[in-house]
């Protein structure tokens, strides 16, 4: 035992994965999550009321998941403590070592109980996963547009139906499980629609999307999915997408086109589709409000960017490590091998340890598979052409295109944080989640780089992913002093 | 003064009302600022323009004159063309009205005391029974002692007005330079003549330094150090609320943490909402530096003393949180005024948590000063040649 508190956020595949390494090193493990269930995004677990019949026919991988998910629910070492986000993470002071501390709040999200919480572990792995990123087009904002994610969620964790008639769209190897996941749930899926064309897919990866799996060498999850698509007979179409959604009030239809490589709409090529729900989903933005919270540098570009990981998945944060989307788009199996170098390292373990180089192959594996999916799914640059000047971009503050456009390039309002301000974009309740990214990009292209790019003494630069409230919280439960760590977990071998 | 260069260093609103009044003045004005208009201090503050919380003194004065400004300002930016009165509109104008309330009985004595003194110097401060308060902010606390109401207290979007100002100014002879550096001087014959600065040297018969909590630095750089220093103040944001709280609302505490010398944290409620919703909770005072840091002890305090006004807030959520640096002189009162030591060289600053309000009088003294005009009130008690400015307070406040 290495007696080394380490606190894991996130409970998806790289948490999970960190957690049990982090034990296996002899430390002590607090994993948490906001979720109620262990699993994360990847093993999004129904509620234990549907999970009674038939998981694995939702899940992939169950069996090994539900193993580990044993394992660390039993181990003496492992404390789980499910609803419990991390609102705020607050840096030591100067001079000082370690990670940050770690405000926590427990209880239900939509309870009225919860409580205030601090941990102040020795290591902290930071495993926040990423949720779509989804690009703006004409009627995104009406009911019935769902983000892959949320409707792959309401389907695996709810079984619920996003609509009878639905089109899958946008761009990556995650739709198909996405459509998958649909089907099962009852819907129709009239037809996924990749926005790359075959020729840029087939340069990022040299074969077809579906075979990508073998590369990893993980046994056929995606070829699975596929398999039931085609039985299903769902059409899968490259080079087209949804370009607008229509509807009085929810949609009715999507128009949908053929896009050039560079996304640029082939006119003439539109159809318009009847349909009660659209998924759509462009890529991933990974969730980086702690890590940005906790200090840990950023690698990629304005719109693009991941946590910097060493080859031991260490930040450039005192006591800090990341693992899974945050630091790269690649899917559960490189997720887990990040989470396990991470756990392992953070847990006090030894570099010498035998399995470690195992373990980093794997991880190099994935993040070679992070650097192909980015070549095989881009976001092609003329995506902004499908926007019209009354288009949405905000949705929360339902600022348009043509308001945004205004103020990025009219000089004195033309630094981001003023321009923020001025059009209302990502001040709203999902507080830039959806929108920053594209907002970031977008007001880019229109004036060049921010003025206010690089910050002030102590003033946070005015990056996408400042959000130092994590997680919304109320202001009663923000006034009540915070509780003293449990002496004994609670979900002890539950 | 036709064609006399000027040069603003800074451009938060301190350095766009001086650039306005400066170009409508007639001179060829240039605005440096090392990174964008308006995003520093002035977009991580608040926009309240108060008398409520000045008692009688050098600024009240200028509290009372900048009030009087702002309407002014306001409406001569709107009529000017289609795009300022789009420029004001953002601003969000709103002469509410502030209520302070006292919640224990020392308080209440305190709070008669002060708005009695008020009064006494012009200022409207109206008592309110608790009939007349729970009509006017229904989920106010009835539990209360004592309440004031002031209506000249009014609001704006801060980052906005400082944008329609430049953007005024910018309607004249003056022209933005964002993303310029202002690095150190050029002299003759201990005349500040120009200004060397990231993208280049920037020659000027005039030079104001408006750079907020940073007036220190770019005046040591200068080589005329003055005593300007942050004070950290952190704000919290609701999600969008259904109408709750209807005035701008403070505790009686703000009244004694303004003028406090304290160096520890100071906390005092002010609530207010804004026009999209979201109530803004204000706030603390700290002296820590430009340590950016979030401390959640901090704000659990800001909320506290929040939900003792208005208890019915305790279920909203906050989604986010910011704070900024309150540009302060040790002696709490806004330098405006040339430099003793070094000709050339003027300062505007210093203003604290009120430099939003007291902008547009300051930008005014100035003019007035350096045309060798008279001024609307007294300058003297801002002079830059004052030993709370030059550094010569022997007290070392700061860590
Ligand atoms: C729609 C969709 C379909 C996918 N299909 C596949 C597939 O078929 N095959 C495949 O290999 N991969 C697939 N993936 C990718 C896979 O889900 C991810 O690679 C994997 O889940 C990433 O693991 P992670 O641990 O990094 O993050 P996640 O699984 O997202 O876990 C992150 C966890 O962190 C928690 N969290 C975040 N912030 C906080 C906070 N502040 N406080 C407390 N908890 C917090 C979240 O609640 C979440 O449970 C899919 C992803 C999506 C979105
Ligand atoms: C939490 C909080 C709440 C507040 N609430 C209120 C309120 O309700 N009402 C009110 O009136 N006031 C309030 N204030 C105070 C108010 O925000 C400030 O007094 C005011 O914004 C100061 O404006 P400024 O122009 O002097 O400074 P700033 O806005 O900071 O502008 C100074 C500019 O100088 C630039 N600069 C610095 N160094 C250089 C250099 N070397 N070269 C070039 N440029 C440089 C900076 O980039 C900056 O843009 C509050 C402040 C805070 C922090």
């Amino acid at each position: 035992m290495t007696g080394r508190q380490v606190a894991v956020v996130g409970a998806g595949p790289a948490g999970l994965a960190a957690a049990r390494a982090a034990l296996g090193a002899g430390a002590e493990v607090t994993l948490i999550d906001a979720a109620r269930q262990l699993g994360g995004q990847y093993h999004r677990t129904p509620p234990e009321e549907y999970a009674a019949s038939r998981p694995e026919a939702l899940q992939h991988g169950w069996p090994a998941f539900a193993k580990l998910r044993r394992e660390l629910l039993g181990h003496p070492r492992c404390a789980w403590w499910p609803e419990t986000s991390v609102w705020a993470l607050e840096r030591r002071d100067p001079g000082q070592q370690g990670p940050p501390r770690v405000h926590l709040l427990r209880g239900p999200a939509d309870g009225s109980h919860r409580v205030r919480q601090i941990l102040e572990p020795d290591a902290l792995v930071l495993a926040c996963g990423a949720h779509d990123r989804v690009l703006p087009f004409p009627g995104w904002e009406l009911p019935g547009v769902f983000t892959a994610g949320a409707a792959q969620t309401l389907a695996k964790g709810e079984r619920l139906m996003v609509g009878e008639q639905v089109v899958v769209a946008g761009s990556g190897p995650f739709l198909l499980p996405v459509a998958a996941s649909l089907v099962e749930a009852g819907s129709r899926v009239l037809a996924v629609l990749e926005a790359n064309p075959a020729a840029v897919l087939a340069r990022g990866w040299s074969r077809k999307p579906w075979q990508l799996a073998a590369q990893l060498g993980k046994a056929g999850e995606l070829i699975d999915f596929t398999g039931q698509l085609v039985r299903g007979r769902v059409p899968f179409r490259t080079g087209r997408t949804v370009i607008e959604a229509r509807g009085a009030g929810r949609v009715e239809e999507v128009v949908t086109a053929r896009l050039r490589p560079d996304w640029s709409v082939v006119r003439g090529s539109e159809r318009t589709l009847a349909v009660d729900a659209v998924c759509v989903s462009h890529g991933f933005s990974p969730q980086l409000e702690l890590p940005v919270a906790a200090g840990c540098a950023l690698r990629g570009t304005p719109g693009a960017q991941f946590v910097q990981t060493d080859a031991r998945q260490r930040t450039t944060a005192d006591g800090v490590w990341a693992a899974g989307e945050i630091t790269g788009i690649a899917g559960a199996p490189a997720a887990r091998a990040e989470g396990a170098v991470a756990g392992w390292y953070a847990g006090g373990g030894s570099p010498a340890a035998r399995a470690l180089p195992a373990l980093r192959r794997s991880r190099d594996q994935g993040r070679d598979f992070a650097a192909r999916l980015a070549r095989a799914h881009p976001i092609g640059a003329a995506w902004p052409g499908w926007l019209g000047p009354r288009t949405l971009v905000c949705r929360c503050e339902e600022t348009d295109y043509a308001t945004l456009c205004r103020a990025v390039q009219e000089q004195p309002g033309a630094a981001a944080r003023t321009a923020k301000l001025a059009t209302r974009a990502g001040l709203g309740p999902c507080q830039a989640r959806v929108c920053g990214p594209t907002v970031t990009e977008l007001a880019a292209r229109l004036r060049g780089a921010a003025p206010d790019a690089v910050p002030a003494d102590g003033l946070p630069a005015a990056g996408p992913h400042h959000r130092p409230f994590a997680q919304p919280i109320r202001l009663g439960e923000l006034a009540r002093p915070p509780e003293p760590p449990d002496a004994a977990p609670e979900h002890h071998g539950a | 003064m036709c064609g006399t260069r000027a040069v603003v260093v800074g451009a938060g609103i301190v350095g766009a009302a001086c650039a306005r009044e400066l170009a409508l003045a007639g001179f060829a004005v240039t605005v440096v600022d090392r990174g964008g208009a308006a995003s520093a201090t002035t977009a991580h503050g608040e926009g309240n323009i108060l008398l409520s919380d000045k008692g009688p003194g050098p600024e009240l004065e200028l509290a009372k004159l900048s009030r009087q400004l702002w309407p002014q300002v306001l409406a001569e930016i709107a009529d000017r063309s289609a795009s300022g009165a789009e420029s004001v509109r953002a601003v969000e104008w709103e002469p509410k009205g502030g209520i302070v309330v006292a919640t224990t009985a020392g308080g209440a004595r305190a709070l008669a005391r002060f708005a009695a003194g008020q009064r006494a110097a012009g200022v409207r401060a109206e008592h309110l029974d608790a009939g007349q308060l729970a009509a006017i902010e229904p989920l106010l606390t009835r539990d209360h002692q004592a309440a004031v109401y002031y209506p000249d207290d009014a609001q704006v979007q801060p980052a906005a007005a400082a944008t329609a100002l430049l953007a005024d100014a910018l309607t004249f002879r003056c022209e933005l330079r964002t993303g310029c550096d202002v690095l150190g001087a050029v002299t003759r014959g201990g005349r500040l003549i120009g200004l060397r600065t990231s993208t280049g040297l920037l020659e000027a018969e005039l030079f104001v330094n408006a750079a907020g909590p940073w007036a220190g630095e770019v005046a040591a750089r200068l080589g005329a150090p003055i005593d300007v220093r942050p004070r950290r103040g952190d704000v919290l944001v609701t999600t969008p609320l259904p109408p709750t709280v209807f005035h701008k609302v403070y505790d009686a505490d703000y009244v004694g943490a303004v003028s406090s010398d304290d160096g520890g944290l100071q906390t005092s409620a002010v609530v207010e909402s804004t026009r999209a919703g979201s109530v803004l909770l204000g706030s603390s005072r700290r002296r820590v530096g430009f340590d950016d840091r979030l401390r959640p002890e901090v704000l659990a305090a800001v909320a506290t003393k929040a939900l003792r006004l208005f208890p019915v807030l305790a279920t909203a959520s906050v989604m986010r949180a910011y704070g900024g640096f309150r540009p302060y002189v040790p002696d709490h009162l806004p330098v405006v005024g040339a430099d003793p030591r070094l000709a050339g060289l003027w300062h505007a600053g210093g203003h604290e948590g009120a430099g939003i309000g007291l902008s547009l009088g300051t930008a005014q003294l100035l003019r007035a000063l350096v045309l060798g005009r008279p001024a609307p009130i007294d300058t003297a008690p801002f002079q830059a040649d004052r030993p709370a400015v030059l550094g010569q307070t022997s007290t070392q406040e700061d860590s």
